[in-house]
């Protein structure tokens, strides 16, 4: 990655152009060609430091409602339980991590009823309870981009959203 | 209470949740595969990006790839009449992406949730140390990822 990759990357995280030719006016932006940057965001896509283009909805804006769950998964039962977890579309993360509460996933659904149905059928289908679940009281930071800076690796905050849910 | 979107909405955001075309004219191909004009779809995705229902329009990136290759959960134990001191403090860290209140249980003490970005579990665990300093409170605890199981874009339109 050179500091043009850098540049086009801090920019297209934040907003790719909405117009008939984006790659025309992204090269405008970082000072080259249309074709220029188009080949350079079709190479960062193949190195797959671009893992998606696309949009990020806001769950809360389409009327979804998300949670964070919490589970002490005996290892024994870990292979089938996460197989149980995954399958549902509206867990979109689920990891592994170093607590007794050792699976943590993310659910969203389109009202909280059938979140909570979901969760249910979690539990009754692996046998393994309870899921403690702990929606978000308050925002306090949401979602930041990777800036990267000039000549270096370093990452640097953009924006910060304080937002008060209640 | 779910915004009153029409068949070309749904449409258009059925894809938009997914990869663009990757291609020169990413709209022109939308445009073509639903029937309408690209004008239409430019000026849709725009009114989408205006009512906030998209919260960011671009590139995601891995992570790792990118540099930032560690992260951990970082979680404190705040009283009820600190937390939103605490918060604003823990959010003004760059190497915070989130920083959320959440609920409590008699096994799970900790409210504020803060999540840490590094190039190591080092990095992540000075920077807690950093956090911990500045809002006074040592007791804190880092849970890392062991594994990750699943990590995907929410599918909100079928």
């Amino acid at each position: 990655m050179d500091d043009i990759d850098k540049e086009i990357l801090n920019r297209i995280q934040t907003s790719f152009p909405v117009a008939a030719r984006p790659y025309q006016e992204l090269g405008q932006q970082v000072g080259i060609t249309e074709q220029e940057a188009y080949d350079r965001v079709m190479n960062l896509y193949n190195t797959k430091i671009i893992r998606r283009m696309g949009a990020s909805f806001d769950s809360r804006k389409l009327g979804f409602t998300s949670t964070l769950c919490a589970m002490k998964i005996p290892e024994e039962k870990l292979t089938e339980t996460v197989r149980i977890i995954n399958k549902h579309v509206g867990v979109t993360h689920n990891y592994k991590r170093n607590h007794d509460y050792n699976v943590w996933f993310t659910v969203i659904s389109p009202s909280r009823e059938k979140l909570l149905s979901i969760l249910q059928g979690i539990e009754e289908e692996s046998g393994i309870s309870p899921i403690r679940e702990m929606p978000a009281k308050q925002f306090f930071k949401i979602k930041v981009d990777f800036q990267f800076k000039k000549g270096e690796d370093e990452k640097e905050e953009k924006k910060v959203e304080v937002a008060n849910d209640s | 209470m779910t915004p009153d979107f029409d068949t070309t909405d749904k449409k258009i955001m059925k894809i938009l949740q997914g990869d663009i075309p990757q291609t020169m004219h990413p709209y022109k191909d939308i445009s073509e595969q639903l029937g309408i004009s690209e004008d239409e779809v430019v000026h849709r995705i725009n009114g989408y990006i205006e009512k906030q229902y998209i919260r960011r329009f671009g590139a995601t990136l891995r992570h790792q790839k990118a540099g930032f290759s560690a992260n951990g959960m970082a979680v404190w134990k705040i009283p009820e009449d600190d937390r939103q001191r605490v918060g604003e403090i823990i959010a003004g860290f760059r190497e915070v992406s989130h920083c959320y209140e959440r609920p409590t249980f008699p096994d799970w003490p900790y409210n504020i949730f803060a999540m840490l970005h590094g190039k190591s579990e080092d990095e992540c665990r000075e920077t807690a140390l950093r956090i911990a300093d500045e809002i006074d409170v040592k007791d804190f605890y880092i849970l890392f990822s062991v594994q990750e199981f699943k990590k995907t874009s929410m599918v909100y339109f079928e």
